[in-house]
């Protein structure tokens, strides 16, 4: 059985159809990249999965359940979205850190924060630094572990290396193949970069709202 | 009483309007028609005012007093509401905020012994209560619908991070109250360098002693105080909910 299935899917504002007959199933530990034009659709997609928005028309399961069935704040702890130019909350790098245990009311795990700010290539003192002292790619990566502090179950990337030189698009990539491999994480991820493309392991493109290749 | 208002002062001093209408229409503000109709609706209410508060006091009646006082917290909602645009269920968070900041409040200076039920003491209190209270869930309503446009990608990765409602609007009600009741807070750390408030000027005008006025200025302070920050945080809590459907998702 896939863990995420989406059956007819279909996404519109007033009149607008946004996403139409979506057919896609996405197995665990998978790794699924999103590619297609801007404005066709592929955040709104993954908006779907990640519960930030609702169907309009049709069905997505996860793990054989209709997801509205889900709790949603349950749901979006086991199906983890990391925007684009992701925002960084309050002043340090501990407060982005820290934030997946305060809202689940659990003890900060410092250590762990620190193991994985070795891991992204910043320094346990990096913990204290202000989030607008740090340059574009290490605010990446410091919201991509901020994501990942306590493991999801999926993690959808929207264009996370845009924007980022190549150094630290390979870092980032680097990470989520370890996610994906050693964590065994279900990976989907948006991307408009011809060599992640390229390296797809499974590639599906969105175009006008439709699959047009892949599925 | 020391006080020389009548009829013909009064209509002397409508040349102070007309100052403003001609810097209106110099200035082409296009607001004449609205400073026209502000000072007819303030000179008609006013007078119906005056006299519908001559009866009742007159009267001394509690289920009229508490009925004229009702009346003051479903028209400062009415308003509050106003500036909610859009925010769902706006009238009856405001008048709830309204009724409890404005029922504490006065129960608090009715246990304090500082003012007694009679229509007097309780109408106009009541009414400067119920209207400190508006403005500030006015004010609430602003920042709330401002701050979720403007945050919306940070209120939606905390979302995507699994927050609850809460968690994930706490900057903004933190930001909203603290907006609700900055005026309040603002005026009473200028009040009496900066300016003489209404009810000590009313005061000092009708000839009491100043060092009594002051006294009713700080009560007065105290109680905006507790109504606007009651009325803010219930405001607030109440209202930001609805700024996400029953999926807990954001639909701004």
């Amino acid at each position: 059985m896939s863990l995420i299935e989406l059956q007819h899917v279909g996404y519109q504002v007033d009149d607008t159809l946004i996403l139409q007959d979506i057919n896609l199933s996405i197995d665990a530990q998978e790794w699924v990249t999103l590619s297609g034009p801007s404005g066709g659709g592929k955040s709104t997609l993954v908006r779907l999965i990640a519960s930030l928005l609702s169907p309009t028309s049709g069905t997505l399961l996860f793990d054989g359940k209709s997801v509205e069935d889900y709790d949603p704040i349950a749901y979006r702890r086991r199906v983890s979205y990391s925007f684009q130019q992701p925002t960084l909350f309050g002043q340090t790098v501990r407060d982005n850190l820290s934030f997946p245990y305060q809202i689940r009311q659990l003890p900060f795990d410092e250590a762990r924060a620190v193991r994985g700010l070795a891991y992204v290539g910043l320094s346990a003192s990096d913990l204290d630094k202000g989030v607008n002292d740090l340059s574009g790619g290490q605010r990446q990566r410091v919201a991509l572990l901020r994501n990942v502090m306590i493991y999801p179950e999926v993690l959808i990337l929207d264009e996370v290396t845009a924007g980022l030189d190549a150094e630290n698009r390979a870092f980032v990539w680097s990470l989520v193949e370890h996610f994906n491999q050693d964590d065994k994480l279900t990976i989907i991820a948006i991307t408009h970069d011809q060599a992640e493309i390229d390296a797809a392991k499974r590639l599906i493109t969105i175009e006008n709202g439709r699959i047009v290749g892949g599925a | 009483m020391n006080l020389a208002v009548n009829n013909q002062s009064l209509m002397l001093a409508l040349g102070l309007v007309v100052i403003a209408l001609a810097i209106g229409w110099k200035e082409k503000l296009g607001i004449d028609r609205d400073m026209i109709i502000g000072v007819v609706r303030a000179v008609i209410q006013l007078f119906v005012v005056g006299y519908l508060l001559k009866y009742v006091f007159r009267l001394n009646n509690i289920w009229l007093t508490a009925i004229l006082i009702l009346i003051i917290i479903f028209n400062a909602g009415y308003n509050a509401k106003q500036r909610s645009n859009g925010i769902p269920n706006a009238l009856p968070i405001s008048i709830g905020a309204i009724l409890i900041s404005t029922s504490v409040t006065l129960g608090v200076l009715m246990l304090a012994g500082a003012i007694k039920f009679i229509p007097s003491q309780m109408i106009p209190i009541s009414g400067m209560i119920a209207s400190n209270s508006m403005v500030a869930i006015g004010l609430c309503y602003r920042n709330l619908n401002a701050q979720f446009r403007q945050e919306r990608q940070a209120v939606l990765e905390k979302l995507a991070l699994g927050a609850d409602l809460k968690d994930a609007s706490k900057e903004i009600l933190r930001d909203s109250i603290k907006t609700g009741m900055q005026p309040t807070i603002d005026s009473a750390k200028t009040v009496g360098i900066v300016s003489l408030p209404g009810m000590m000027s009313g005061l000092i005008f009708a000839g009491v002693d100043p060092v009594r006025a002051i006294k009713y200025q700080i009560m007065v302070t105290f109680m905006l105080m507790s109504a606007t920050s009651i009325g803010s945080v219930l405001a607030c809590y109440w209202a930001y909910r609805g700024f996400y459907n029953d999926r807990k998702q954001l639909t701004v």
